[in-house]
């Protein structure tokens, strides 16, 4: 795998990651649905990138975890936002729309 | 990367509660999922099974978390640090001597920095100790610096001040004869060392007591009653730590006085290690310039502030009335140009002792430096006969990053494994530093190693490591598979830019040790030069002196007390073996005697200078050792009759009269009331040292000093003079005129005349150690590099001889090459000393910083040592066998 292309994607599951804790904490297979919810259905991301993108979330501040019980009362690791992971969703998000912007200007004048 | 760093050291230690952790997240990730597809109808083993598909291989996941989890980093470096282990262990001998240098050098400039932590840099054990000042005068007019100040100044400054939140007075005594109290009633008599305090010390300095209460104005008030306050330390020895101890009485100089507080025992006042106890100074009482004072400044002040404000409220204090004031009318003490000297209290402590200090750590990181060059040296020589193995590692993959993380891994572990011996060696090495300090080294109790210590050898562990270490990546990592294949094959001759780096390290490790050998060189011509000068007394070693205490309502008494000193000298001289024996207030060099303002009749109108003042009674000269210039010494009769007499220093009498002989006859005097007739010239004596000049001293009769009296200090001349015999007889001697009579400061003459050159003697000894360490590794370095430097070329010798070369020619082209590096370090060394050497010049007597012939004979000494260091591989070289040294190949 190039290293350009993880970068792009993995950038791209971080904004999703933290625009899906944006609202509420909530564990890693809720993070999984909210996305596949707020993509309309058109992303469906794998456990085995979420988790360890998650954790290295984590490792960087951007969120925190914690053990509670959830809604049909199992426990799992609920993951909320930190005040850097809300920077971080802002400056994300910014960079974001930067890039559909220039693509968009660069696409349509070709 | 450095993000990594801290959630490394997390995991390291929490691996098994990470993975713990990464498992009960993907059990619960499977059963949430697996209660989503019940939910939409699924049975269970079903939902269980596509859960586990969604999931997608719980290892996988599992693998992948790991690794963000800094999990790589750590298993390469593991797996680094295990190989970098196991070459170490390989070669024990390189692994040895490489820890060893390592540790001694690391050892050395850890001990010494902790000495510089503890004495410089550590900050008072007061709460904000940046605020307190010493207040003190300086009298430029007469030359008088840091002056303490009379009661007068401390209840103006109390009253007047701007910029202090308070000023508090305290006496210690001076010199050998400090304050102290005798405890009595309770066993054998004790003289306990005591200090003086107003009120205000206590606070100032933020100490409360651990019982009862601080001293208050009503203390300090005369006529009040008898208050103490006892320290820690002989609350736990006098009383056991018994609580109770609060409003016991006992018995202080014959005065039954109230305990009324147990201090911290966190408190230290200043320098006084073994203080028993305080009492309330009382300044009403008092007078003279005897007392010290400590102010806190009020936040936010300067010194420079401080200083203005006190300069404003000394013309203040001529509108007093005091018998201090009384002398400020004097025209010649307005001459003296009186001023403030306010410094803060730490650098009042501390003194000029810095300078000492930085030298020492200085030499010893030079020493350092050379231990790192040695290393790296051997490290040289080690990884090229590695480079087979370093190219066969590159060629199967190796990237030239990890392969140079390897190597300075390599270089690091031996750093740290050098550092935590030279932590032990320090450790053990402290206790020996301090007792080879001066004694005038100040804050010895606050020497240790703290972590500031212990942070200062990590990282002059790390930066020696990557020091050496830094060399050999920047050649060796780069290694081109094919080269480095190629060269570990034989060569004909070594290559010339192989061995640079080798004597680039030799050369600058000669060098260093030539600044080190210098620096002791010029310290050993220092203490000659100190040694030559007579210091004005004979033979200190046999003259045993100690200090009677008598109690203070005595001294109201002075001609008992006079009878008695005398008795006492009478049991004295009645002990065998005693030649000769004598009271005075102060021994030479003692830093006992008074700095007191001397008139002269016939120049009466000069500004009198204060002038070194000893009150002695007959015998004093004889007992010393002081010859006798002109005149005569004094006799019982001027002493016990108060005759009006005094006695000149030699080059005090050459000032006013030129001839010694003149002197005699002529009137001097401690004020223009009290003249007094000269009657005796004697020889100089260096009461300050025999590095300062000798200062001009008179000598009074000691029945001039009521003070000097009650507590005089008796010198006996005996070959017996330092024994416990002597001592015994003597303590029988002073017990039989009166059982309740404390003895201090027992020690020799030669005591005070070895104590003078301390500072001295101390940098002779620390830089004569790092010298010769400096000497000895520079040897082990040339030896190193010439001897291997024969191995690699056996094959080119043998060649030479085969074709007829002489033994003498092989041994002069071995010795040249050692020679060569040798000379040149020398020169390089010289220039370097010669550039640092001025830093010493302060501390130098009787020689140039620049003395050619310390220079010269160093200069020798390590060229002689470099030739002994490169003949043994010479002469190794002359004996390959030709023969054998080709069919070798």
């Amino acid at each position: 795998m190039g290293k350009e292309r993880t970068d792009l994607l993995r950038g791209t599951l971080d904004l999703l990651i933290l625009k899906a804790l944006a609202l509420e904490s909530m564990h890693g297979v809720g993070v999984s649905r909210r996305i596949t919810q707020i993509s309309a259905g058109a992303f469906r991301v794998s456990f085995g990138s979420l988790f360890p993108a998650l954790h290295r979330m984590e490792e960087k501040g951007w969120v925190e975890a914690e053990w509670r019980a959830s809604e049909n009362n199992r426990r799992a690791k609920y993951y909320r936002l930190t005040s850097s992971g809300r920077a971080q969703l802002r400056a994300e998000e910014r960079d974001w729309s930067q890039v559909v912007k220039i693509m968009t200007a660069a696409v349509e004048s070709a | 990367m450095p993000g990594r760093i801290p959630s490394f050291f997390r995991n390291l230690l929490r691996k098994r509660a990470i993975e713990q952790a990464l498992d009960d997240e993907l059990k619960s990730a499977v059963e949430l999922l697996t209660q989503e597809k019940m939910n939409q109808g699924l049975s269970h083993p079903e939902a269980r099974r596509q859960a586990l598909i969604e999931l997608g291989g719980v290892e996988q996941v599992k693998e992948e978390m790991r690794a963000i989890r800094s999990g790589i980093f750590l298993e390469t470096f593991a797996q680094d640090l295990r190989y970098t282990l196991r070459i170490l262990r390989k070669s024990p001998g390189f692994t040895t001597v490489a820890v060893l240098t390592l540790a001694l050098g690391i050892g050395a400039t850890t001990a010494m920095f902790s000495i510089v932590d503890g004495v410089l840099l550590r900050p008072l054990p007061y709460p904000q100790p940046g605020r307190l000042v010493e207040v003190g005068l300086d009298l430029p007019g007469i030359n008088q610096f840091n002056w303490p100040l009379s009661p007068a100044d401390y209840f103006t400054f109390r009253g007047q001040s701007r910029t202090f939140q308070d000023i508090g007075l305290y006496y210690t005594g001076f010199g050998a004869a400090l304050y102290s109290a005798n405890v009595t009633g309770r066993g054998r008599p004790e003289h306990v060392p005591a200090l003086g305090v107003t009120d205000g010390v206590l606070p100032i300095l933020g100490v409360t007591p651990l019982f009862g209460r601080s001293f208050t104005r009503a203390d300090d008030e005369p006529g009040s009653s008898d208050t103490v306050m006892i320290t820690y330390g002989y609350w736990r020895s006098k009383f056991g730590g018994d609580p109770s101890v609060i409003g016991k009485t006992i018995d202080l100089d014959g005065k039954p006085s109230t305990i009324i507080g147990v201090l911290p025992q966190s408190f230290r006042f200043l320098e006084m290690t073994d203080l028993g106890v305080l009492l309330p100074l009382r300044p009403r009482t008092q007078r003279g310039y005897n007392y010290f004072a400590v102010a806190r400044l009020k936040p936010g002040v300067t010194l420079a502030e401080a200083s203005a404000d006190v300069a404003r409220m000394i013309p203040m204090e001529l509108q007093g009335d005091r018998a201090e004031v009384q002398l400020r009318h004097l025209k010649w003490f307005k001459d003296s140009r009186i001023r403030p000297n306010l410094q803060p209290l730490k650098q009042y402590m501390i003194g000029d002792v810095g300078k000492v200090l930085w030298v020492v750590v200085g030499g010893v990181g030079l020493v350092l430096l050379i231990a790192c060059a040695n290393v790296a040296n051997l490290l040289l020589v080690k990884v090229e006969g590695r480079q087979l193995e370093l190219a066969i590692r590159a060629a199967l993959g190796g990237s030239p990053g990890r392969i140079a993380g390897g190597l300075l891994l390599e270089s690091l572990v031996l750093a740290v494994i050098g550092g935590a011996l030279g932590l032990l060696f320090a450790y053990g090495g402290l206790r020996a530093l301090i007792a080879l300090a001066p004694s005038d080294l100040p804050r010895l109790n606050d020497i240790g190693i703290d972590r500031l210590v212990l942070l200062f050898t990590l990282g002059v562990t790390m930066v020696a490591g990557l020091l050496f270490g830094s060399m050999l990546p920047l050649r060796y990592a780069g290694v081109r598979v094919g080269t480095g294949l190629r060269e570990t094959g034989r060569s004909v001759s070594a290559s010339r830019e192989r061995h640079r780096a080798r004597n680039a390290l030799v050369v600058i490790q000669v060098g260093l040790a030539l600044v080190l050998l210098v620096s002791s060189g010029l310290m050993i011509r220092t203490f000659q030069a100190l040694i030559h000068v007579q210091p004005g007394f004979t033979a200190p070693a046999e003259v045993e002196t100690f200090h009677v205490h008598f109690p203070p309502e005595m001294i109201k008494a002075p001609e008992r007390l006079v009878r008695m000193d005398q008795a006492i000298l009478d049991n004295i001289e009645a002990i065998p073996g005693v030649s000769s024996a004598d009271f005075s207030g102060a021994v030479p060099m003692d830093a006992g005697a008074e700095s007191n303002l001397v008139l002269v009749k016939d120049h009466i109108l000069q500004v009198p200078p204060a002038r070194k003042s000893f009150w002695v009674s007959p015998n004093f000269f004889r007992t010393m050792g002081i010859p006798i210039v002109a005149g005569r010494d004094l006799t019982w009769d001027d002493v016990l009759n108060k005759r009006p007499v005094a006695i000149v220093s030699e080059n005090l009498a050459r000032e006013y009269w030129h001839n010694p002989s003149d002197a005699l006859g002529k009137q001097i005097g401690g004020s223009p009331q009290a003249w007094r007739q000269i009657v005796g010239v004697v020889g100089n004596v260096y009461d300050d040292g025999t590095s300062q000049k000798a200062p001009a001293t008179v000598y009074w009769p000691i029945t001039d000093s009521d003070v000097f009296l009650g507590g005089p200090a008796f010198a006996i001349r005996s070959a017996r003079a330092g024994t416990q015999s002597l001592m015994n007889e003597v303590r029988q001697a002073v017990w039989s005129v009166d059982p309740d009579l404390p003895l201090s400061a027992v020690h020799t003459l030669d005591y005070y005349y070895r104590n003078s050159m301390a500072r001295v003697s101390f940098m002779l000894v620390m830089l004569s150690l790092a010298g010769g360490m400096a000497l000895l590794l520079g040897a082990i370095g040339l030896y190193g590099v010439i001897g291997y430097s024969v191995s690699q070329r056996t094959h080119e010798i043998g060649i030479r001889m085969a074709l007829g070369a002489q033994r003498k020619y092989i041994l002069r082209l071995i010795l040249g090459q050692g020679t060569k590096l040798a000379l040149i370090g020398v020169a390089t060394g010289i220039a370097a000393a010669l550039g640092l050497s001025h830093f010493l010049s302060s501390l130098l007597f009787g020689v140039k910083p620049t003395d050619p012939a310390t220079f010269a004979a160093i200069a020798v000494l390590l060229t002689f040592v470099a030739l002994a260091a490169s003949y043994i591989p010479a002469r190794r070289a002359t004996r390959v066998d030709p023969m054998v040294a080709l069919r070798h190949e």
